[in-house]
């Protein structure tokens, strides 16, 4: 069991994010996160999904997705050399006078933004690999993390090459 | 200016739609009254779920795109199990069903229900048409994605202002569809097929395992010039009866958990399974680390996804199975050398031969094969689920595709009677017979009143023993006879028969089967027959649910005696598939 990550390009149509998350709910595979959005293609979005199993349960669920009409063309791209992005926004307790300073400075070391100062919290605004994300969630835990939200992770291949509709 | 309705007709008529199976309702209105000069036929059923096996079996028994149609909310749900029951055989079908008008989308409107959201698992596509302009590109999609590729039903929800709604110009159409998300893959790859040649041409104890693939793409030829090029013996699965004459003396008959001792047998023990348009259902392969255990596997199917998704296989080809198989006939060489195998095989079929018991008593089997033989396997035959299905499925004698009817994946209950009535449209010169037992007539009993008023000369055989068999059966075998609900108190379908004006007779003696069959027969119209049989008769042999396909209870074994005296009679290496009143 490992994480794959799923490069799927489809057509931009009422509908189509329930046809994907719905195949994947009935046959029992895990989405470990999914971020969709439209393409430089007319008419197509590109998925970024990724999904924990083993080779077997991942060839199974990309055959499956091929099946769905609106969908143009799935790719695994885990063993490829890729760059993956997430965002997150992060509202942390940061009083000033206490903790502000030490979350601004962990904050400046992980290159996340500010984005929002309120009497007793600031958004963090972050962008880097899942990883990262993690990374930095962990070490703002001490000082209360209020709300949190992640993109989930976009991916591209690096280089020239890019996932294009074939058939 | 033409009304979406007015276009979604014209669009089935050029689709060469000539019978629609329906029940109207509010909201599909506007089709029903373009419908009203129409030159397609319209059945009026009696229950939407009728509807949708009647479309079934149109398209099973012609190949064709069977069409249902009903209203919105509870119309379009009663098609649901008719939908799936199709989704899950394969079965082109394109239902249409009436929605709320776009404006009262989501507002929980009158008979509102989100059918393309209940139906997304059990449909290969569907579409929600929100604009009167798309009506005519949305029917051409749906059919050709219906009919293309592995078959499967297409749902297409119509809101009321949509079909009712006018537009000065229908935009043309293109030619070919043209669909980048939808490009099935129809020839297989030349090194795969390489591959399997070599192997074929290796094997000593080949089997070939055929399935609905080869009925849905026409290939039934080509796979038994395939077996009796390679002198292969051929094993169907449910779905797959019919592709080889039954008396082929390559047959195998049916394999699985009620298949043939013989055909478990060969499988256990062969060298190479050819598997053609099949998809290694639980109910065929048992236990699957058993399956099949010192094969290597060939597997032929249009849709990849079925290949490697229940047992790895050595040589995957996706394809048209009838475009694969004619590319090896034309490379594969005649075989005369497989005496010792095919030997060994007669010695199966000799020693465990399909059998009951011919005590006097009316049993099923007897009715199914008295049939068989007035019918000469011709006619199409149609059943519901249960032991009236696997006892026909063992006991006739299928000659040619498409002669066989029958809910093989979802196993529906009901789908027999409606089915029937659609097959008969479909070739109304052929004698339909759907072979039913109580409790599955019982679901769709409501359909006498559609053969009725359109007097169609379907024939019903109901093998009633008063209960559901079938888990009966397993509540003897596997839960200490504890018969819970499964009882069904009697009833006189000739009564019931009569009251809709459809004549029938209630058969209670063996020795009244063969004449009340005939007169079933040879009336013109329809005709129940309700036999009444054994009550506590099995279905024989059978693999216990997640036992090896080899470990069969409650066939029969002929004794070592017999099996020599017959030896001594016969010589040839050709063999007739075993059935047997003992």
């Amino acid at each position: 069991m490992k994480a794959h990550t799923l490069s799927v390009l489809v057509e931009n149509r009422a509908g189509v994010l329930t046809r994907v998350s719905g195949l994947f709910a009935r046959r029992g595979f895990n989405i470990e996160s999914l971020a969709v959005g439209t393409s430089e293609l007319p008419g197509m979005s590109r998925m970024t999904i990724v999904v924990i199993g083993d080779d077997a349960q991942v060839e199974q669920v990309m055959k499956q997705l091929n099946k769905l009409i609106d969908v143009i063309k799935v790719s695994d791209i885990t063993e490829s050399e890729i760059v993956d992005r997430e965002l997150a926004l992060i509202k942390v307790n940061a009083e000033p006078g206490s903790s502000r300073s030490e979350v601004m400075q962990i904050a400046s070391i992980f290159r996340a933004q500010i984005v929002d100062v309120g009497a007793k919290t600031v958004v963090l605004q972050v962008a880097g690999d899942p990883g990262k994300i993690d990374a930095l969630e962990k070490l703002l835990r001490q000082f209360g993390v209020k709300e949190l939200i992640r993109t989930g992770k976009i991916t591209m291949l690096r280089g020239a090459k890019t996932v294009q509709p074939t058939k | 200016m033409k009304t979406g309705a007015k276009i979604l007709v014209e669009g089935l008529q050029r689709e060469g739609v000539d019978t629609i199976f329906g029940y109207p309702g509010g909201v599909i209105l506007p089709v029903y009254d373009e419908l009203y000069d129409s030159p397609i036929r319209h059945i009026l059923v009696r229950h939407e779920q009728a509807a949708a096996h009647a479309a079934d079996g149109y398209a099973r028994a012609s190949g064709r795109v069977g069409v249902c149609m009903a209203t919105s909310g509870p119309g379009a749900c009663n098609l649901v199990t008719g939908i799936a029951t199709a989704y899950m055989d394969s079965v082109p079908m394109v239902a249409l069903t009436g929605q709320v008008p776009t404006s009262l989308l989501g507002n929980d409107a009158f008979q509102e229900a989100d059918i393309t959201g209940i139906t997304l698992p059990i449909t290969k596509h569907s579409y929600l048409v929100k604009r009167t302009v798309d009506v005519d590109r949305v029917v051409q999609e749906a059919f050709f994605i219906a009919r293309t590729g592995r078959p499967g039903p297409v749902l297409v929800d119509l809101p009321k202002d949509v079909t009712a709604g006018q537009i000065e110009e229908v935009p043309p159409l293109p030619e070919k569809v043209h669909l980048r998300g939808y490009q099935p893959t129809l020839k297989g790859h030349t090194r795969q097929i390489d591959k399997a040649i070599e192997l074929i041409e290796k094997a000593e104890r080949p089997v070939i395992y055929a399935g609905g693939g080869i009925i849905t793409s026409e290939a039934s030829g080509e796979m038994v010039q395939l077996a009796e090029r390679l002198l292969c013996p051929v094993t169907t699965t449910l779905m797959g009866l019919g592709s080889i004459p039954c008396d082929h003396p390559l047959n195998l008959g049916m394999l699985g958990m009620h298949g043939t001792v013989y055909a478990n047998y060969a499988v256990t023990e062969s060298d190479l399974l050819i598997a053609l348009g099949v998809r290694f259902d639980d109910r065929v392969t048992g236990k699957l680390p058993t399956f099949a255990p010192h094969a290597q596997i060939i597997h032929v199917d249009i849709d990849p996804a079925e290949i490697g998704k229940n047992k790895k296989v050595d040589v995957p080809i996706v394809g048209d199975v009838r475009s694969v198989l004619q590319v090896m006939l034309n490379r594969l060489k005649k075989r005369d050398d497989r005496k010792q195998w095919l030997t060994r095989i007669r010695a199966w079929m000799r020693k465990h031969p399909l059998s009951y018991k011919s005590d006097g008593c009316l049993r099923p089997q007897y009715v199914i094969q008295e049939l068989s033989n007035l019918l000469k396997g011709e006619g199409i035959i149609v059943s519901e689920v249960g032991q009236n299905q696997m006892w026909t499925a063992q006991w006739y004698c299928f000659r040619k595709p498409r002669s066989w009817l029958s809910s093989g994946g979802l196993g529906t209950m009901g789908y027999g009677f409606p089915a029937a009535i659609g097959a008969h449209f479909a070739r109304p010169d052929e004698t339909v017979v759907d072979i039913a037992g109580d409790g599955s007539f019982q679901m769709n009993i409501q359909e006498l009143g559609t053969v009725a008023a359109n007097n169609i000369p379907v024939k019903v055989v109901i093998l009633n023993n008063m209960f559901l068999g079938m888990v009966r059966q397993w509540q003897e075998l596997f839960y200490d006879h504890r018969y819970s609900y499964t009882e069904l108190p009697p009833v006189d379908f000739v009564g019931i028969a009569k009251a809709y004006g459809i004549d029938g007779i209630r058969v209670e003696q063996c020795e009244e089967v063969p004449s009340a069959l005939r007169t079933m027969i040879e009336t013109d119209g329809p005709f129940l027959l309700d036999v009444r049989i054994e009550r506590e008769e099995n279905v024989f042999p059978m693999v216990p649910a997640g036992a090896a396909i080899n470990e069969m209870i409650g066939g029969h074994v002929v004794p070592e005696r017999e099996l020599e005296l017959a030896a001594a009679e016969e010589g040839d290496v050709t063999f007739r598939p075993g059935r047997k009143a003992a």
